[in-house]
Order: C-alpha cells, then structure tokens, then sequence
C-alpha cells in the first residue's frame, strides 16, 4: 500500500517536472511534436526505471560510510566515500545510457528506431541525476527506489505529452510576436502545473 | 578590447543564456523562492562554470575528441564536489535549503554548454571571460526572478520586510512552481519584444 501511496504521489502531487523543475532543457525542446515527446517519455522511464535501483546498490554497497564491510576486508570497514556520490551517479548513467542503447539496437530494432536518436540527450536530462539524489536524501529502501525512479518517469512523460499535446492545439493561435515559442510554452507550463497543484489536496493514508 | 568585452558584457543582456538560449532553467525555477538561495546558488554556479572553462580549455588539444563528453563531466563533476563540500562547510543552513539543486550544476546545460560550445575552441583567458559572462548573466536572471517571487510572494526582500503585512498580503501562488513559470515566461516576452528585436533590427 505505502508503494502505491508513494507511486501516486511522485506522479501527481510532487510531479518531478511542474512541481521540482527537472528535466526542464529536453522537456522545452523535445515538446514541438507528440511523436517525440512520447518517444523521450518512453526512454526517460526506461532509464529512470534501471539508473535509479542501480544507484541506489552502487550507493548502499560502495559509497555509504561503513558500506565496504561487506568485503571483510579491515582496512575498508570504516571507509567513508560518500563524497564520490556526484561523480558515480553521473558515470553509471552517462553508460547506463551506451549499454541501454546498445541492447536495444541489438535486441529490439523497432523500439531503437523509435528512441535511439532520443537517448544521448537522456545523459545530461537533469531528470535522471535528480531522482537519483532525492532517493539519496530520502534514504528510499531498494523497492522504494524502483518505485519512485519508474513512477517519476511515468510523471514526466505526462508533462512532456500533455504540453506537446496543447503545442500543437495552439499551433495556429495568434499568439503575441515576442511571446510565440518559449515564452508561451513556459505560460502553459504554468497552467498545466496549477492544475497539478489540486492533487496536493489529495491525503495519502499511511 | 572592446572584443574582449563584448564577450563578457554579451551573454548579460542581449544573448543571456536563461532566456535568450534556454539553457539552464531547472535549478533557474527552483532555487529562487528566496534571494539568499539564489544568491548563493549563482555564485556556486559562476565559479563552478570559470573553474570547468578554464580546466578544459587548458585540456583542450589534449582531449581526444572522441571521449570529450566524459571528459568535460568528470571535470565538472569534480568542481561540483568541492562546491558542494565548501557550501556544506561554510553556509550550511543554505546548502540544506538547495537541497539537491547543487549537485545538479553538473546536468545544468549552461556549464556542459560553455564547455562544448567555447572553451574547446578557445585559450583560457577568454575562456574565462566567456565563463564569467555568461554566469553573470545566469545570476541575472536567478536574482531577478527571486527578487520578483519574494517581494510578491512574502512582501520581503532578501530577509527585508519591503511590503508592510499590514496592507500586502502575500500572494502564496508566487512561491509556488506555477508563480516561477510564468515570471520566467513574461521575463522571456519582455526581453525578445524590447531588447532583443531592437538588436535584430540593427544587424
């Protein structure tokens, strides 16, 4: 119960695009049209789905103070190395990304021809890199992580698909000169995220 | 000379990078419901983005261009470590309030963009105007948007009361996400209706 509590709250009520801001420079420029913006929004949950428990293993058994007892090793029991949390989470990403794309390309050629062109830009989609540390803040447990890292996605894939989806309602709209574009696309952002703030009304039993 | 300071005095207004180029803009909404945080924030920002242009463009002929994306991330991520441990040391309070905002210099497309874009064709020096450049104008754009969402949001600004409780309520949607997109949305109209079309024209 406390899984779907924490899936429906990372969807809707603390959306990780309209209500902490993330992923906001891929959201901006893939949102022209539905075909790529539901493309990008396949492969951030997919990324998302595998980088977050990922993380969360690589923290829990190398990077965490005391976290290399494990080995039996002595020297390493008291070994602090948190402070490398920045620079693994970017690395395992930035090739998590290569690997998942390589599989893809190997195994399932449809899906790649749909999202290949899509997952480099996934390595610097701030998305990702934040998940991963909101999880480190919470102290999420390793099915909580997969939890909150697939349904994040699932929650920024609908912002990207529902924007893209009133970008091309509005495409022959007389928007004013200066305003058409970005400037526009941020004012519907911010409709869209009053409409999300209603479901912070909404009180998840614990 | 005027070359060299149009390459710093560009990015502020005319080519800023939050609202001319979009670049940027996450932690540009989430830190700013307070002038302290973004303050900070783009000073961490700034020096992270001098240090990372720096270090590359003095790398620059040694990177092969193949891995050149890793590279530029292992050196930034470095550079936001250190910043972070510093913020951590030095102004604690704060560095809990960005929360994870800090760690995510390393994805904000401005620092990864300087580096693709300049200091791999550039010697350091300008490389650092152009670093300097172009966080100033980022801090622009944050200080601006804070100021507005603080005095509208609470009625302070930076901690000062500047709007009596007595006659201003505080309009809490401004603090909120919504209030941050659309300040930057109008900001974005402003800047390409008055300033940016009277430059266009010229050329």
């Amino acid at each position: 119960m406390n899984l779907i509590n924490l899936a429906i709250e990372s969807i809707f009520i603390q959306n990780i695009l309209l209500a902490l801001f993330l992923g906001m420079c891929s959201y901006l420029a893939q949102s022209k049209k539905m075909e790529s913006a539901k493309g990008l929004g396949l492969a951030v949950i997919m990324v998302l789905t595998i980088a977050t428990p990922l993380n969360w293993l690589i923290r829990h058994f190398l990077l965490e103070a005391g976290a290399l007892r494990w080995t039996g090793i002595e020297a390493l029991a008291d070994l602090d190395l948190s402070f490398l949390t920045f620079i693994c989470f970017i690395a395992v990403i930035a090739s998590l990304v290569q690997i998942v794309e390589m599989v893809l390309d190997r195994f399932f050629p449809v899906l790649y021809n749909s999202l290949g062109i899509f997952l480099p830009l996934i390595t610097v989609n701030c998305a990702i890199l934040g998940v991963s540390l909101f999880m480190v803040e919470r102290q999420y447990s390793m099915t909580e992580s997969l939890v909150y890292g697939s349904s994040s996605g699932v929650g920024w894939a609908l912002a990207i698909m529902s924007l893209a989806a009133i970008r091309k309602k509005i495409r022959y709209s007389n928007v004013p000169e200066g305003l058409r574009g970005l400037g526009i696309a941020f004012i519907i952002t911010g409709l869209l995220a009053i409409g999300f703030l209603c479901f912070s009304g909404i009180r998840l039993g614990t | 000379m005027a070359k060299i300071r149009k390459i710093v005095t560009d990015p502020l207004v005319n080519n800023n990078p939050v609202t001319w180029q979009v670049l940027g803009v996450c932690s540009a909404l989430a830190v700013t419901t307070k002038v302290s945080t973004a303050v900070v924030m783009s000073l961490a920002l700034t020096i992270v983005l001098c240090c990372s242009n720096v270090v590359i463009s003095m790398l620059r002929n040694m990177i092969p261009n193949k891995i050149r994306m890793i590279v530029e991330l292992c050196v930034i991520a470095t550079l936001v470590i250190l910043a972070d441990m510093l913020l951590r040391a030095f102004v604690y309070d704060i560095s809990k309030q960005l929360s994870v905002f800090v760690g995510l210099i390393i994805t904000n497309c401005i620092v990864m963009g300087r580096a693709e874009a300049y200091a791999l064709q550039n010697p350091p020096f300008k490389s650092l105007l152009d670093a300097l450049g172009n966080g100033l104008g980022y801090s622009i754009v944050l200080i601006l948007v804070a100021s507005l969402r603080e005095i509208l949001g609470s009625g302070t600004w930076y901690g000062m009361t500047v709007l009596s409780e007595n006659w201003y309520t505080g309009n809490t949607l401004m603090l909120l996400p919504p209030g941050a997109f659309v300040i930057i949305g109008l900001l974005i109209w402003f800047q390409r209706t008055f300033i940016s079309k009277s430059l266009r024209e010229e050329e």
